[in-house]
């Protein structure tokens, strides 16, 4: 694990159409807030972390090189990472790897992204391969609902069950939405508009999926030394795990969902977590479908193969249950891509550190946050701790 | 400044390509022509792979060995797109597909097709994962993936 590494301080702006804002200046926004809130300035910042999805999303090429000044990156080092939806998390990962090592002790993490400027689904569409899948693909919607489909025939889950489920799992994040005054869709929804809203790609509906966004994020991680001097209530970084698989979407096992499953195991290896549904207190899963949202469950070993719809419509899950998942309302209320997998452990950071306003979960100590991209193909872990 | 006055600067960005298709996915679109559906199989793990790769992901081994699989195989699971997109290919609805080709231990992304799309719940009478589908030929040949013209289910 190298040094301990803390998270210092987090920012977001405020998600969803951000059309009153050019690009540069709503990332500069968020790094005014995060700066803020660890209390130091851009000379305390020994290099910068930034990450988007794919620059045809942008409109603009090397956006980190676009973005250089408003990231507060002139006169630093400067690393760019992207793995399409699962970007967050991996540039998370290098600003741990970055203090961990030792050749910095205080490193800047910004993810960003404006869905609304360009056409989000036909830039999804060039993420895979040109010779045999992309005439066939639809963005996001044709591989999550190919992969949902999977998932429930294999397990056998009933396609009414499993309708159930998902339509708790949207209502339940909807509802966490209402409590965070960072995410873009803040309305009330309940089972009936979830099961009677349009369909998108069969069986999943519109109140299954995510908003695109428009918004910003940014994380401050600090070496042990730095951040005992500067944060009075540090998060600590217990584990990161991060696996990739083949770009085929055929060629693995996606109902099982092999780097989703092997990226948790890892991050928990690190952490010692041995039960993660008794020893997390929060988990802030990537969930831009509702159906994903209970693979991941699976994956990360909140409960059995296949079982996860009969832990949704249980409670589990939900605020107040046992292990509250995505008290932010997630990414299916809230999906500015770049920033999105660090908006999930910023809320990890908040949660743990007591922040969290209105959806803090009572004495969260522990937490999971999580991101996903590529074609099924990329997942990334964090855990995160109130203790070093 | 009211919300719809904010202002914007059009912009494309157009980049034409050539991108090299290689040897493997050039022998793999010859052999369409010909109507024969091959893979390639991996020495050390013994997958065969279609569509083929010239190397095995999981082994990093070349794969040399070509394995023609059958024009039939399963449907591991599909989705119904009635979504437009800008730059999108086949016209809308179409069902995309993971079809496991008999012999074949990757799932090919292709079209079911042949029938009625235009309504969601019909098709989902027709189309069943786990069904078995078979290959459809297009007359002329292009020397790309669209050489299958689609699948169709088998009755
Ligand atoms: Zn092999």
């Amino acid at each position: 694990m190298g040094r301990a590494v803390a998270v210092i301080g987090t920012g977001q702006t405020k998600h969803g159409r951000r059309p009153d804002v050019s690009y540069p200046d709503m990332v500069r926004e968020v790094i005014m807030v995060a700066l803020e809130d660890a209390g130091i300035t851009l000379k305390d910042v020994d290099g910068v972390v930034h990450g988007t999805m794919p620059s045809m999303m942008e409109g603009v090429s090397s956006t980190h090189l676009y973005f250089a000044e408003a990231i507060g990156a002139v006169g630093k080092p400067i690393m760019k990472v992207e793995t399409c939806g699962s970007t967050g998390q991996s540039i998370a990962h290098c600003g741990f790897f970055w203090v961990a090592s030792g050749m910095a002790d205080i490193v800047l993490v910004v993810g960003s992204e404006k869905m609304n400027e360009g056409d989000s689904q036909a830039t999804m569409t060039t993420v895979f391969d040109p010779y045999f899948q992309r005439v066939f693909a639809a963005g996001a919607p044709g591989t999550f609902t190919m992969q949902c489909m999977e998932w429930m025939y294999r397990f056998k889950i009933p396609e009414d069950k499993g309708r159930e489920a998902a339509a708790m799992v949207s209502v339940s994040n909807h509802d966490n939405a209402m409590d965070n005054p960072y995410a873009h869709i803040r309305m009330k929804v309940t089972m009936d508009d979830v099961k009677n809203s349009r369909i998108v790609t069969y069986p999943v509906r519109l109140l299954d999926v995510c908003p695109s966004s428009d918004g910003a994020c940014a994380v401050i991680f600090a070496s042990e030394e730095k951040a005992k001097k500067i944060c009075k209530k540090p998060a600590w970084i217990k584990g990161v795990g991060f696996r990739g698989e083949e770009s085929f979407f055929g060629e693995s096992d996606k109902s099982i969902w092999p780097s989703a499953t092997e990226a948790a195991q890892e991050a928990y290896r690190q952490a010692g977590i041995k039960d993660p549904l008794k020893e997390l207190d929060v988990a802030e899963i990537y969930n831009p479908f509702t159906y994903q949202e209970m693979i991941f469950c699976e994956c990360f070993g909140f409960c059995p193969r296949g079982e996860a719809p009969d832990y949704v419509l249980k409670g589990t899950f939900k605020k107040g249950g046992e292990l509250p998942c995505c008290p932010s309302g997630g990414t299916l209320c809230t999906n500015p891509i770049g920033a999105t997998g660090l908006i999930r452990l910023a809320e990890t950071v908040l949660q743990v550190t007591g922040k969290a306003g209105a959806r803090q979960v009572e004495g969260a100590k522990i937490a999971l946050s999580h991101a996903m991209g590529g074609v099924d193909q990329f997942n990334g872990v964090t855990i995160v701790s109130s203790n070093l | 400044m009211a919300k719809e006055e904010y202002r914007i600067i059009e912009a494309e960005a157009v980049v034409p390509y050539e991108l090299a298709l290689g040897g493997t996915v050039s022998n793999f679109f010859d052999y369409l022509k010909e109507e024969k559906i091959m893979g390639k199989r991996c020495r050390k793990c013994s997958r065969v792979l279609v569509p083929p790769r010239s190397f095995c992901p999981r082994c990093f081994e070349e794969m040399d060995e070509w394995v023609e699989v059958g024009q039939e195989g399963v449907v591991e699971t599909w989705v119904y797109i009635n979504m437009p997109f800008y730059g999108q290919v086949i016209k809308v609805p179409y069902v995309s597909a993971q079809i496991r080709l008999d012999g074949s231990d990757s799932g090919l992304t292709h079209l079911i097709a042949g029938f009625d799309l235009t309504n969601v719940n019909k098709v989902r009478e027709i189309v069943k994962l786990g069904g078995r589908v078979k290959a459809v030929w297009s007359k002329e040949k292009k020397g790309n993936i669209l050489d299958i013209a689609y699948f169709e289910p088998v009755k």
